[in-house]
């Protein structure tokens, strides 16, 4: 029994270095791993990185050009740019984190039960996905926000919960497709109990879409939670979010150019390196799988 | 069969418009304050605030007042914006042209551009216009429409002075919210159209095709494309829709005066009857667009019969 429990460790154990070895030997997937490594880097040590506070005003160097102390220059408060987008990424991070648990721990057990018991809980379940996916794109969530109220936390919640059809969409037909597999009629038929089979081998098998596309999520996570803040609905000032700095520096464009150029060049390389990494993750994983 | 399957759809969307009706309707019920209170204004006394709720039907059961604004809306009755007094689907009326046009243009240059891009990365697989143009779509992919709206702007406005930077008056105006709006869209499509061209390529018939000697301009044009193009109108299609939430942040960008613009402004200042009109509006044309898209599909390919 200890010898099978170590085989199948072993097993999990090498499948994970071979996925590993196969992301990295692509180089546009190592390029997505190296930008989400420094973005998580930033998020996580902030107030170590960040060459000046973020907070700290300063109205006569307000919209100040590119300088030694302030690489990036500072805002229309006299801000160090280059502090607020690292203390950013931190906010961008949590945002992200919070909206693909939010799609998942809802999005997977609807996919699941609704594909598992079928008929009329499918029905119900996949009425209720069709109803959230009749607002496209950020729309769910600009709507979901005018519901809530303006907010960071609202904000998260109103992209969480726009994300859910994908992922109960995506484990529905994962589950779908190995249902009525024969080691499922086994578990089964050896009584295993309804919460056992879907724990122990539906979710399981429909992980590896799962992790992809939570990869993917955290790219459009950011980028949403962005266009909420440029149209200020989202975090209050002054926190330094990428989207509501973005939208404080375009006012001044025509003197300014760097105000809202950097954070945007931030959110972009952000939800590039997570694009890349998903599309990286997606070949290692499973190079058949259609996303 | 189609006919049956057209009906079908229509009777699912049924209680897909009720949920969205819902949705809407509870909307206004669990947003922060009271209607009434806030309606009435600052200054307002009691009874003046009892008049409103009475006036607004907000005194009567949950359960009647979804009746009766589902009554109004079948009606198409939206109520009016409290930010202007005037009838919520004028408002509207006023400001939908202006974006259909604006999706419109970008569809087309985004599907254009997409199908085209789509087609020589495909057939040149592995090539330098291959590996770029991916790269180049994978950037379209990850880029925020608001920065691209804004570093287009930046460069043609305000450097070089060539186009105007915002408003609606000339058909210049459309050129740079179009362009931002479309991007995302012809990212997603080229990479739809290679794919689905490299997996159309590999199948027998145009090994056939190309058996029997025809030439590889044939076998492309005629065999392949044909039926590479058939998910990719089911993205085109869907892109439409999404579309629209992207004309929210290229309207705001671009001051274009468009439905977007105003959901964004009616949420900012707390004018539910616009919000509610134009969410409305929103997913009935999204469903449409979505049953046009699967019904053009089984047009297409002769394989495909809904049942």
């Amino acid at each position: 029994m200890e010898a099978i429990a170590v085989q199948t460790e072993n097993k999990q154990y090498s499948q994970v270095r071979e996925v590993f070895r196969r992301l990295i030997k692509r180089r546009t997937a190592m390029m997505g791993l190296i930008i989400v490594g420094l973005f998580l880097l930033a998020g996580l040590f902030a107030p170590l990185l960040a060459p000046n506070d973020p907070l700290e005003h300063s109205l006569q160097d307000m919209l100040a050009k590119p300088s030694v102390d302030y690489p990036l220059g500072r805002d229309e408060l006299g801000r160090c740019i280059l502090s607020r987008i690292i203390y950013g990424a931190r906010i961008s991070l949590v945002i992200g984190l919070m909206v693909v648990s939010i799609g998942i721990f809802i999005g997977v057990p609807l996919g699941v039960i609704s594909a598992y018991y079928g008929g009329k809980t499918d029905f119900i379940i996949q009425r209720f996905i069709d109803t959230l996916l009749t607002f496209p794109g950020i729309l769910l969530a600009l709507i979901l926000i005018a519901m809530l109220g303006v907010g960071l936390q609202n904000v998260m919640i109103a992209v969480g919960i726009s994300t859910i059809p994908i992922y109960a969409r995506l484990s529905r037909s994962s589950v779908l497709a190995i249902k009525n597999r024969q080691y499922i009629e086994a578990a089964k038929s050896i009584g295993a109990s309804d919460s056992r089979i879907i724990l122990q081998h539906l979710v399981p098998n429909s992980l590896s879409p799962i992790i992809v596309q939570s990869t993917l999520h955290m790219a459009t996570a950011i980028l949403w939670a962005a266009g909420l803040g440029f149209l200020g609905l989202g975090v209050s000032p002054p926190t330094p979010e990428w989207g509501a700095m973005l939208n404080g520096g375009r006012l001044y464009m025509r003197v300014a150019y760097h105000v809202a150029t950097f954070p945007g060049m931030m959110i972009f390389v952000t939800v590039l390196g997570f694009n890349l990494l998903g599309d990286g993750l997606r070949d290692a994983l499973d190079p058949r799988m259609k996303i | 069969m189609t006919g049956q399957y057209i009906i079908r759809r229509l009777l699912i969307m049924i209680p897909v418009l009720l949920g969205v009706s819902l949705i809407i309707f509870t909307m206004v019920r669990v947003i922060p304050g009271d209607p009434a209170i806030i309606l009435a204004g600052p200054h307002a006394n009691k009874e003046q605030v009892d008049q409103i709720r009475t006036q607004l039907g907000l005194d009567r059961h949950p359960v009647v007042q979804y009746f009766s604004f589902l009554g109004d809306l079948v009606q198409g009755d939206l109520g009016r914006s409290t930010r202007t007094g005037l009838p919520v689907t004028r408002e509207i009326m006023a400001r939908l042209p202006n974006t259909v046009v604006l999706a419109l243009t970008a569809i087309i240059l985004a599907s254009f551009l997409g199908v085209l891009t789509g087609i020589i990365a495909g057939v040149k697989q592995n090539s330098i216009f291959d590996h770029l143009s991916m790269m180049i779509a994978l950037f379209g992919l990850s880029m925020p429409v608001f920065w691209l709206g804004l570093m287009l702007m930046l460069l043609f406005s305000i450097q070089l002075g060539w186009l105007p930077s915002v408003g609606a008056e000339s058909w210049k105006h459309l050129i740079l919210p179009a362009i931002t709006l479309g991007a995302n869209s012809t990212a997603i499509i080229a990479r739809m159209t290679r794919s689905s061209m490299l997996e159309v390529i590999r199948v027998d018939y145009i090994r056939t095709a190309r058996a029997k000697g025809l030439t590889e301009k044939m076998v492309i044009w005629r065999h392949a494309l044909k039926n590479a193009l058939i998910p990719v109108v089911t993205v085109i299609g869907l892109q439409t829709g999404t579309l629209l939430g992207g004309a929210v942040l290229t309207e705001i960008v671009f001051a274009w005066p468009g439905i977007g613009r105003l959901l964004v402004e009616a949420i900012l200042s707390r004018d539910y009857p616009v919000v509610q009109g134009l969410v409305l509006l929103v997913a009935i044309i999204f469903i449409f667009i979505n049953l046009f898209v699967d019904i053009l599909y089984s047009y297409l390919d002769p394989r495909i019969r809904y049942t």
